[in-house]
């Protein structure tokens, strides 16, 4: 089957820190045929986060669609608050490295 | 004589400059700020606090910003407002709102308005710590400090392993300070939003609106596109609406510039919490208004039950050393974390098992993501190892980072080809850090004054 990578179709893939015990990830797309397109792929989905991060659903506080910045959203715990010893990402802001590569299925 | 803030123009909108979302932290851009004082806002509002920074600031009472920025943005920021004789307001003063932030910038705005004689004016502020035996109280008298995030109840030993506690103040004291004539306000840890609400809700434009405007000017540019940081943005908030334009020439707001904003660092796109209650962004309109201004419409105010303050606390771990050792050979790179598990043994045999820690950071394999890495079982063909060590003083912090870095390169792999070092140094040294810190306190404590935990206060400068 075709693929495409997620960093193909997206205009913005970030994560930064939602308070100092989440990550939060947006995923954004520049026109609705994007965002639509991905979201039905089901690529995005918790049970595919899940997946990409090796973490269970409870570690996934929020999942939404957000229709008015044509974007998908979820945030995730931490295991240890923002800035801890040994936390190499006090911002958040490279958690959403392995996005990047997620094959969006294309036919 | 009027105070100043009531000779506006009109009252039928009220226009804020923002010229940065955290002051202090990078300087602003002065062109754009330059191009929103051509526009004579009725205010000029700035953020300057946020957690990002760590538990570190504000554990330690320090700001996260060098001093020289924060002299600059005040200073800007300072003689824009007095030159236009509209108020200025600063939210979570130095990163943290502690107050001893708070009277360090108090201090620079009185030190700025005798640098350039400025005429009289009145300096408002307030407080935001919270005491440990206040808390310590409410706990034992069975009110619960509920956690957030998942978080249990605060519990007395975490409250004791707590350095220093700031709450979360709402749109009240800077209300109260503008209504004693306060021409600048210099305020502790806040809502980002409250520090541009608090204006708009005093001259009565709708709760809804008034926080939903405080919630997309106070990143300033974040809200524009392209992606840059540091430009200026103008709000206007009216009965029906609020507007946000972009004033970089570079830079638009946009609907999917300003949507996006809405969700930014925060966990869902369509709640705003603060003290008394929350908004509710999911029946928002967004439309472009102009070419760089953006038009929204619908977001909705919900009154909280019971008025709850969030806190924030960072509780020393102890003092705490770096070292740093890179890592070439095939072999070593495969069994890192053997190498690793040696050198934490040599600790533990010189200092026993606990009353210290050893953090190895590995990069070129799961570094930045650690538990989160799908690639961690295929690394690069170099590392490097970062070895943070904490101890209750810095001597040992020194002593347990030396051997749990050194002792890398002595490790005894079973089949290691190179027997004259396992590791590579850049430095053979160890070096000194900031303490170490974590945020032990995530949590909200309920009050019955929005006032009680901020005590506000007024003072004078210029001649």
């Amino acid at each position: 089957m075709a693929t495409k990578r997620l960093s193909e179709i997206a205009k913005t893939i970030r994560s930064k820190n939602a308070g100092v015990d989440k990550i939060t990830f947006d995923v954004i797309f520049a026109d609705r045929a994007g965002f639509d397109f991905v979201r039905r792929s089901g690529v995005l989905s918790r049970a595919a986060i899940c997946c990409i991060f090796g973490i269970t659903e409870s570690r996934i506080s929020d999942w939404v669609e957000f229709e008015p910045a044509l974007a998908i959203k979820f945030t995730i715990f931490r295991t240890a608050p923002s800035g801890s010893p040994g936390d190499a990402d006090i911002f958040g802001s490279q958690q959403y490295g392995p996005l990047m590569d997620v094959a969006v299925p294309v036919n | 004589m009027a105070l100043i803030q009531d000779h506006l123009s009109a009252h039928r909108s009220l226009r804020i400059l923002c010229p940065n979302g955290h002051l202090g932290f990078a300087p602003i851009r002065t062109g754009s700020f330059g191009s929103g004082l051509a526009a004579e806002p009725d205010l000029i509002c700035a953020d300057s606090g946020s957690c990002d920074v760590g538990p570190g600031p504000l554990g330690g009472d320090i700001s996260a910003s060098p001093r020289q920025w924060q002299v600059h943005d005040l200073e800007q920021m300072l003689l824009a407002a007095r030159r236009l004789g509209v108020p200025m307001i600063i939210g979570s003063a130095g990163d943290t709102g502690s107050n001893s932030r708070v009277d360090l910038f108090v201090g620079i705005i009185k030190d700025l308005a005798r640098k350039h004689a400025l005429t009289r004016f009145r300096i408002g502020y307030f407080y935001s710590e919270v005491g440990k035996t206040y808390l310590r109280r409410k706990i034992e008298a069975g009110d619960t400090i509920r956690g957030l995030d998942a978080r249990p109840p605060l519990d007395l030993v975490t409250l004791d392993a707590t350095d220093r506690l700031v709450a979360m103040a709402g749109v009240h004291p800077y209300i109260e300070l503008l209504d004693r004539g306060a021409d600048v306000i210099i305020g502790g840890r806040s809502s980002d939003c409250a520090i541009f609400a608090a204006p708009a809700i005093r001259r009565g434009f709708p709760e809804a609106l008034a926080y939903f405007y405080g919630k997309v000017l106070e990143c300033a540019s974040f809200c524009a596109e392209p992606y840059g940081g540091k430009e200026s943005v103008l709000g206007e908030i009216t009965m029906e609406d609020v507007k946000v334009t972009a004033l970089s020439p570079e830079q638009r707001c946009t609907v999917a510039s300003v949507a996006g904003h809405a969700m930014y660092e925060r966990p869902n796109p369509f709640y705003e919490y603060f003290l008394g209650g929350h908004i509710d962004m999911s029946q928002c309109r967004y439309e472009q208004y102009n070419e760089r201004t953006t038009r929204v419409t619908g977001p909705r105010y919900v009154s909280a039950p019971e008025l709850r303050a969030k806190l924030e606390g960072a509780g020393k771990l102890g003092e705490r050393y770096v070292g740093m050792v890179g890592v070439r050979d095939p072999y070593t790179v495969e069994n890192i974390d053997q190498v690793i598990g040696w050198a934490r043994r040599q600790a533990i045999e010189r200092f026993g098992p606990t009353g210290w820690e050893l953090h190895y950071t590995v990069y070129g394999r799961d570094a930045v993501l650690g538990e989160l890495e799908p690639r961690k079982a295929s690394p690069g063909h170099e590392l490097c190892v970062v070895v943070q060590a904490i101890a209750p003083s810095r001597e040992l912090a020194e002593e347990v980072c030396m051997i749990g870095t050194r002792q890398m390169f002595y490790a005894r792999l079973p089949a290691v080809k190179g027997t004259a070092g396992g590791v590579a140094f850049l430095l053979d040294e160890v070096m000194p850090a900031s303490p170490a810190y974590r945020w032990t306190v995530n949590h909200t404590v309920r009050v019955h004054d929005p006032l009680e935990l901020f005590p506000t206060f007024l003072t004078e400068a210029g001649i």
